[in-house]
């Protein structure tokens, strides 16, 4: 990345892979297990994040020198609480159909604990642009894994990507399923989810073995 | 120099290459491998993992034998080529060259696809990790064939096993580290996955799904439709099928379940040949029937009315459970997989008694689970290692107790 100075690019770019906050972290896995049956809510999902992180890491930052460390928790909350509460309310107003799909699962942002675990990681002792960067990058690690489960779920599981039939249809019985091939019903579980991103994450270990624990 | 010594010294020569644990399997395979061990232990047992497998195999093969002629005849008296009587075990309509054949071409494709994809997968493992290839996919690839309708598409057979055989098994470390029993994670595979192929009333009699595709376009009128016993039931139809067709096997259902007589029988060989535990078969058959009888209770004081939602499963008589369903084939040879299951005795009872308690109770309460007996092993697997280290627990402290009283 040119725009950036190389130590706030590492900023961007060490969550997406070689600290990603669900891969490497396992943080924030309730919420990659529970809506990632489809692609498009996935999206959905990690741009409400990010929104959340990344103003929200900015908003503490700002806040840091003010707040007294005792009740530090209880101002993070608030912060993240008054931010999802604004994207759940977009969401509602712009996207109504998708907030349905989402549910309580927009409301949980809250307890997402990659939010916290940044805001108390990094919000708290970086300047606001630094933690700005950090917000995007790691919700872009949480986002990326979300939605390569997603796709993966979408298109073993319904056959479709984005909602729209790419395998052909199942009940008349064109493209691939003219040859017999079948949705995948357990992709639309949710144990399925635990274990493609269980796939995820030993395909990345396998092939960085740093990341291997002892 | 014979042939025996030529392979011998061929394995020599090629000891670095990276092939070879694939050889070395087809060579254990054929001859017993003349390495043992060099220190330690020196009186070994002659039933290594390979004789314990093969005593499974041909605690099976009965089985699979019979399921070739009953999906055969299922076809034929469903098709009209045979008539349905209720006659002994040895009825000259069941034992025909017609229905063997019928079967044969169906459940032999069945075989061949478990043991080629497993045994790939195993052999792809084994080179990946330099190691030996493992046994334990023998007994699997041979069990799986035999809990599966005979409809079944194999690709979809296929991609299970695959499934099954890398997230079961290979992600735990391969044969003996696996929590559940692979040919049961297989079933539930295919089950959660596809089950519009795995249960309702189109999948187990042979031919069934063609026809319905043929009514369809018209070119058949007549429907194929077999419903197991177990579906019937939870439906509040009336049972097609005699006690005594129950218990040989006349019935529909997954290829090799069908038939309690022969599972007795192998029951017994596993016994006899103590490979199988004793301790749960028959501690699982006790829970089966104290569940079968408190539902029994529950219909008999009129608990559950006649016509709602249960009964038909409650009112079966206890000891119909037995014979109907997989449950005899999950007990004798699922749950006594000595790797997932119990290790000490007295987890052995508990494990068991759970399992059959557990199989009547989904069967009855959850008709879209009509195989209680699969999730019952699968969960009971999970429990098994919790199981052990209460009883273990209790053990130590009962010694250590005796050992307060003595020095007080």
């Amino acid at each position: 990345m040119g725009l950036l100075p190389k130590k706030d690019a590492k900023l961007i770019t060490d969550p997406l892979l070689d600290n990603n906050p669900i891969t490497i972290q396992v943080l924030g896995i309730c919420s990659a297990l529970a809506i990632t049956a489809e692609l498009k809510a996935s999206i959905v999902m990690a741009v409400a994040v990010m929104a959340v992180l990344a103003i929200g890491n900015v908003v503490i930052s700002l806040l840091r020198n003010v707040i007294p460390s005792k009740i530090r928790i209880i101002v993070q909350l608030v912060v993240v609480a008054a931010l999802v509460i604004v994207v759940d309310l977009i969401l509602k107003a712009f996207a109504y159909e998708l907030s349905k799909t989402l549910s309580v699962f927009v409301g949980l942002i809250i307890t997402n604990c990659i939010i916290m675990g940044r805001f108390e990681a990094f919000a708290l002792a970086n300047t606001p642009w630094r933690s700005f960067l950090d917000g995007i990058g790691n919700a872009a690690g949480y986002g990326l894994i979300l939605i390569i489960v997603g796709f993966f779920r979408e298109l073993l599981g319904s056959g479709t990507l984005f909602g729209i039939p790419v395998l052909g249809d199942p009940i008349e019985k064109t493209g691939v399923y003219a040859f017999g091939y079948e949705n995948n019903g357990f992709m639309l579980l949710a144990p399925m989810a635990l274990i493609t991103l269980g796939i995820i994450i030993w395909v990345q270990r396998s092939r960085n073995e740093s990341l291997i624990e002892d | 120099m014979g042939l025996k010594q030529n392979l011998h010294d061929f394995k020599q020569k090629n000891k670095d290459k990276k092939w070879l644990p694939l050889f070395s399997a087809f060579h254990t395979f054929l001859y017993a491998p003349d390495e043992v061990t060099h220190n330690g232990t020196h009186i070994k047992g002659a039933d290594d993992l390979k004789r314990t497998m093969n005593t499974v195999i041909m605690a099976l093969i009965p089985c699979l034998i019979f399921g070739m002629f009953n999906a055969g005849y299922q076809h034929n008296i469903q098709t009209g080529d045979a008539t349905h009587v209720s006659v002994g075990f040895f009825s000259s309509e069941f034992w025909t060259a017609a229905n063997f054949w019928i079967g044969f071409a169906k459940i032999l494709p069945l075989v061949i696809v478990s043991y080629v994809v497993g045994l790939g997968v195993e052999f792809i493992f084994a080179i990946k990790k330099g190691h030996e290839v493992e046994e334990g996919y023998l007994v699997t690839g041979m069990l799986v064939p035999l809990i599966v309708p005979v409809d079944i598409p194999l690709w979809m057979l296929a991609v299970a096993v695959i499934f099954g055989v890398v997230i079961g098994k290979e992600v735990f470390g391969g044969t003996g580290m696996n929590i559940l029993n692979p040919a049961l994670l297989i079933r539930a595979f295919l089950f959660f996955a596809y089950p519009t192929w795995m249960s309702g009333d189109k999948v187990w009699v042979a031919g069934a799904v063609e026809r319905t595709k043929e009514i369809a376009v018209g070119t058949s009128a007549d429907a194929i439709s077999g419903e197991t016993i177990l579906g019937s039931l939870a439906q509040g139809q009336e049972v097609a099928h005699s006690v005594a067709d129950m218990f040989y096997g006349f019935i529909p259902g997954s290829v090799g379940e069908t038939s309690t007589l022969l599972i007795i029988l192998a029951a017994l060989f596993l016994i006899f040949s103590k490979i199988g535990s004793w301790r749960i078969m028959l501690s699982s058959v006790l829970g089966a029937l104290v569940m079968g009888l408190i539902f029994n209770q529950f219909t008999a004081s009129g608990i559950i009315a006649e016509g709602t939602k249960f009964y038909g499963l409650m009112n079966t008589p206890f000891w119909h459970h037995l014979l109907i369903g997989g449950f005899a084939f999950g007990t004798v040879f699922m749950a006594t997989d000595p790797v997932t299951a119990s290790q000490t005795n007295k987890g052995k009872w508990i494990y068991g008694f759970l399992i059959g308690f557990m199989s009547i109770m989904i069967r009855v309460f959850n008709p879209a689970y009509p195989e209680g007996v699969m999730l019952a092993i699968l969960l009971m697997n999970v429990f098994a290692p919790t199981i052990d280290h209460f009883v273990v627990q209790g053990n130590i402290k009962r010694r250590l107790n005796r050992a307060k009283v003595k020095t007080a």
